[in-house]
């Protein structure tokens, strides 16, 4: 691994990897945490025997095969993205975390594709029994992906069972503290149940849009009841105890992003936690700041009196580079975190006392409300990678010194305009047809119409 | 152990040429063989299981580079990355369209995503084609182990200035072809009438095409790469190898005619398999051809992460290979016989 001056493309590496990564992750979010909710229906359906179930697995069977594909299609791009734009990311972190990338093909990307097809197609098909099992197994192989693509992010962050060469580039050294980092689990238990939230809310949400038109009334109860209930376990989980357990080791292990996170510029004790407030970086002041005395200091190390480093403590080259950016980026994902308490619990009380479905303030929050966990999710990934800078490798590799340097930005540009024109066309189409089947509802079993 | 992963590599990269191959062969004769709405779900069902799992094979297979040869990935996408761009826009659009073609009844709709998906599944093989060409040809890498090629030059081979030049156009060339070859005869074993009888006959006319360009492609990589050439000649494995290309390539041909369109299917495997590996078996320990000189090649010794890793490496992938197998296994046997396309609506 070479280390040179500035790459001159490196805005544009770094912009590219951070628009398709993020287009990519709006489909998987809905897809792990779905993969388990048609997952639970399956199961309902098998063991009550009640057409509900089945009726409303097969709706979101239906929008699942839908996701899938776009997930499918735009995960590609990133894995090439690795070699073509980031070539001394690869060749110096690749003996380590080609494993986990490697180990997502093999163990998980075949199951998936395996059974998606008879999942998707197959309830005729196949019995009862096997197409549940269908669904089980789209259900792990979803999660299996999501552990080695987050043990991936968790070395890159916090780089553990590795040692490092002469040349800079990183090897293995014990396969089994890399796959079991204490990052890792953390931030799996973090991201898949916020992807739960997102699955969940938009459960919630097609449901309360039926309910609000009164149609489809026994899929529209059970989507109800399915959201809310998900959704307010989930939304409680995100938030304590994996919400705090990654705050708690972003503490330890990366001070800086926690102070940029948290807009601190100065160090002390009885850190403040600010709520709401605009940093301003060249005078390193919070405008218009609202503020918990001593939060930050508890919520970081759980004294109310401890010290919390400031971005004063560390010199520039260790500060990451989008102050402004990561602290909003943490701060719309908290808020937004603490509203899907606020109203899954409302929408859990009207639905024990069986008012749910009538509530049509209740039912239009629900809808609405289906945006904002992609929103909160898509913050949470950039809170995590814009807090890792300025580093690709945490401690060990530069961004700056691990994009491809034989790349130049006009052809960077060309890419980066490609994805964005064909990204949009994409988006459109996806929400076309996610629409088109909402509007067309549940349907009855296949072969039940004629 | 850089043998075993050099090894492990071209088996994947065999094997997704075979399995992939077949998808996009079929799908690049899509608009030929299937004219009518029955017709072209008929193709659509005969690969629709199965394409994803498919291409996983490529996914995979990049997943062995980068944890064996990372330097080896990293240096030929990043040097080729227009190319690569254009092989993953192509890979997108595919995906996309031949996942939502059957969701909407419009015909225009589908028109547009029959057109879309053939024309994708026609350029890969090009793409691809042309990316084993170079590979062939070689690459000015110069002693920072490093190049970058646009995506043409000059069109001269020697002077390996551009992704595309007469030689690599003529791989991509037999790539396509070869691959619509092993295409037909998967239609020609699995779709429905009357795609099966049309495909059967295409089969036989890119058998042709295909042999005629392999022999232009063997003349042309004896002029350029004597040095490839000759170790393929002097060692006994790419020479055995080469042999049962040979025979099963012939026997491709003549079980085909005879209407045993499953086994010319898997003769045609067969073919691209020892001749994909007969290649491999020809470059060892090469894996990007420096044409500038040789020292500057990367190969399986100079370029592969060390062989503790590899080792630990080779434990999962040893468990996960025939799991993956088994998925396939079942499958084929879940689809086993003529697939006949779906009432509109309930599949591909």
């Amino acid at each position: 691994m070479r280390t040179t001056t500035m790459d001159p493309a490196l805005d544009l590496h770094r912009l590219q990897f951070a628009f398709t990564a993020t287009f990519h992750y709006l489909f998987p979010q809905l897809t792990m945490g779905l993969a388990l909710l048609v997952f639970a229906m399956k199961t309902m359906a098998l063991r009550t025997g009640q057409a509900r179930w089945n009726d409303s697995a097969r709706f979101w069977i239906r929008v699942f095969g839908v996701n899938f594909a776009f997930g499918v299609a735009t995960g590609i791009p990133l894995e090439f993205q690795f070699a073509t734009n980031w070539a001394r990311f690869t060749e110096g972190a690749g003996a380590v975390v080609g494993h986990t990338l490697g180990m997502e093909g093999m163990y998980a990307f075949f199951l998936e594709s395996s059974f998606l097809a008879l999942l998707v197609w197959g309830e005729r098909r196949l019995s009862p029994r096997a197409h549940w099992g269908a669904a089980l197994a789209l259900f792990v192989g979803t999660w299996l992906s999501g552990w080695f693509i987050v043990a991936t992010n968790a070395f890159m962050q916090h780089p553990v069972g590795h040692v490092v060469l002469p040349d800079g580039s990183v090897v293995l050294e014990s396969f089994g503290a890399f796959l079991t980092n204490p990052w890792a689990f953390v931030q799996y238990a973090h991201t898949m149940v916020g992807s739960l939230v997102t699955a969940s809310f938009v459960v919630a949400a097609v449901g309360a849009w039926w309910a609000l038109r009164r149609e489809h009334e026994a899929v529209a109860r059970t989507n109800l009841a399915v959201g809310t209930s998900f959704g307010l376990a989930s939304a409680i989980l995100v938030a304590f105890p994996t919400g705090d357990w990654q705050g708690k080791l972003v503490a330890e292990h990366q001070p800086a992003a926690l102070a940029a996170m948290e807009g601190r510029f100065e160090s002390g004790s009885h850190a403040e936690l600010v709520l709401i407030g605009q940093p301003d970086i060249r005078t390193e002041t919070i405008d218009n700041p609202i503020v918990v005395p001593g939060m930050l200091s508890f919520i970081a190390y759980g004294s109310f009196s401890k010290d919390v480093k400031g971005l004063a403590d560390f010199p520039p080259a260790e500060r990451p580079d989008q102050i402004e950016l990561l602290y909003y980026a943490f701060h719309i994902m908290v808020g937004l975190g603490t509203l899907f308490i606020a109203l899954m619990l409302v929408a859990n009380i009207w639905r024990w006392r069986g008012k749910l479905h009538g509530s049509r303030p209740l039912l239009w929050a629900l809808l609405l409300a289906a945006p904002f966990p992609y929103i909160a999710n898509t913050a949470g990934w950039m809170t995590t990678e814009l807090g890792r800078q300025p580093w690709a490798v945490h401690g060990i590799l530069r961004t700056a010194d691990a994009s491809s340097e034989q790349v130049h930005g006009g052809s960077t540009m060309f890419t980066l305009l490609g994805f964005m024109g064909l990204y949009l066309v994409l988006g459109i189409l996806f929400l076309f047809l996610v629409g088109r089947e909402i509007a067309h509802g549940p349907k009855p079993a296949v072969g039940a119409a004629h | 152990m850089e043998m075993i992963w050099f090894g492990i590599v071209s088996v994947m990269a065999a094997l997704w040429v075979v399995l992939d191959g077949f998808d996009m062969g079929a799908g690049a004769l899509h608009l030929v063989v299937a004219r009518e709405e029955r017709e072209r779900r008929s193709v659509l069902a005969a690969i629709g299981p199965f394409w994803d799992g498919n291409e996983v094979w490529l996914l995979a297979l990049g997943g062995a580079l980068f944890l064996a040869f990372p330097a080896v990935l990293a240096t030929s996408f990043a040097g080729l990355y227009m190319a690569v761009f254009l092989i993953t826009w192509c890979l997108v659009l595919r995906g996309i369209s031949l996942e939502v073609r059957s969701h909407v009844a419009g015909r225009e709709w589908r028109a547009f995503f029959d057109v879309l998906f053939s024309l994708s599944s026609a350029l890969l093989p090009i793409l691809f084609g042309a990316a084993l060409g170079n590979v062939l040809r070689g690459f000015p890498i110069d002693s920072s182990g490093q190049f970058s090629l646009g995506l043409f030059g000059d069109f001269d081979p020697r002077s390996a200035s551009g992704v595309l030049d007469w030689y690599t156009v003529l791989v991509a060339a037999m790539a396509l072809v070869a691959l619509a070859h092993h295409g037909a005869l998967w239609l020609a074993h699995k779709a429905a009438e009357p795609v099966r009888s049309r495909a059967a006959r295409l089969a036989g006319r890119a058998w042709i095409g295909t042999a005629s360009l392999w022999f232009a492609c063997g003349f042309a990589t004896q002029h350029l790469r004597p040095d490839l050439m000759s170790a393929a000649w002097s060692r006994p494995l790419p020479l055995a190898l080469g042999i049962v290309a040979m025979a099963s390539f012939g026997a491709s041909f003549a079980l085909a005619r005879r209407g045993r369109a499953g086994l010319a299917f898997l003769a045609s495997a067969g073919f691209l398999v020892a001749l994909l590996a007969a290649t491999a078996a020809a470059a060892w320990p090469t894996m990007l051809h420096s044409t500038l000189s040789t020292r500057w090649s990367l190969t399986a010794l100079n370029s592969a992460t060390p062989a503790e890793g590899l080792a630990t490496g080779l434990v999962w992938w040893s468990l996960a290979f025939p799991i993956a197998l088994t998925w396939l296994f079942l499958l084929l046997r879940l689809h086993r016989g003529t697939i006949q396309p779906a009432a509109d609506g309930e599949g591909y």
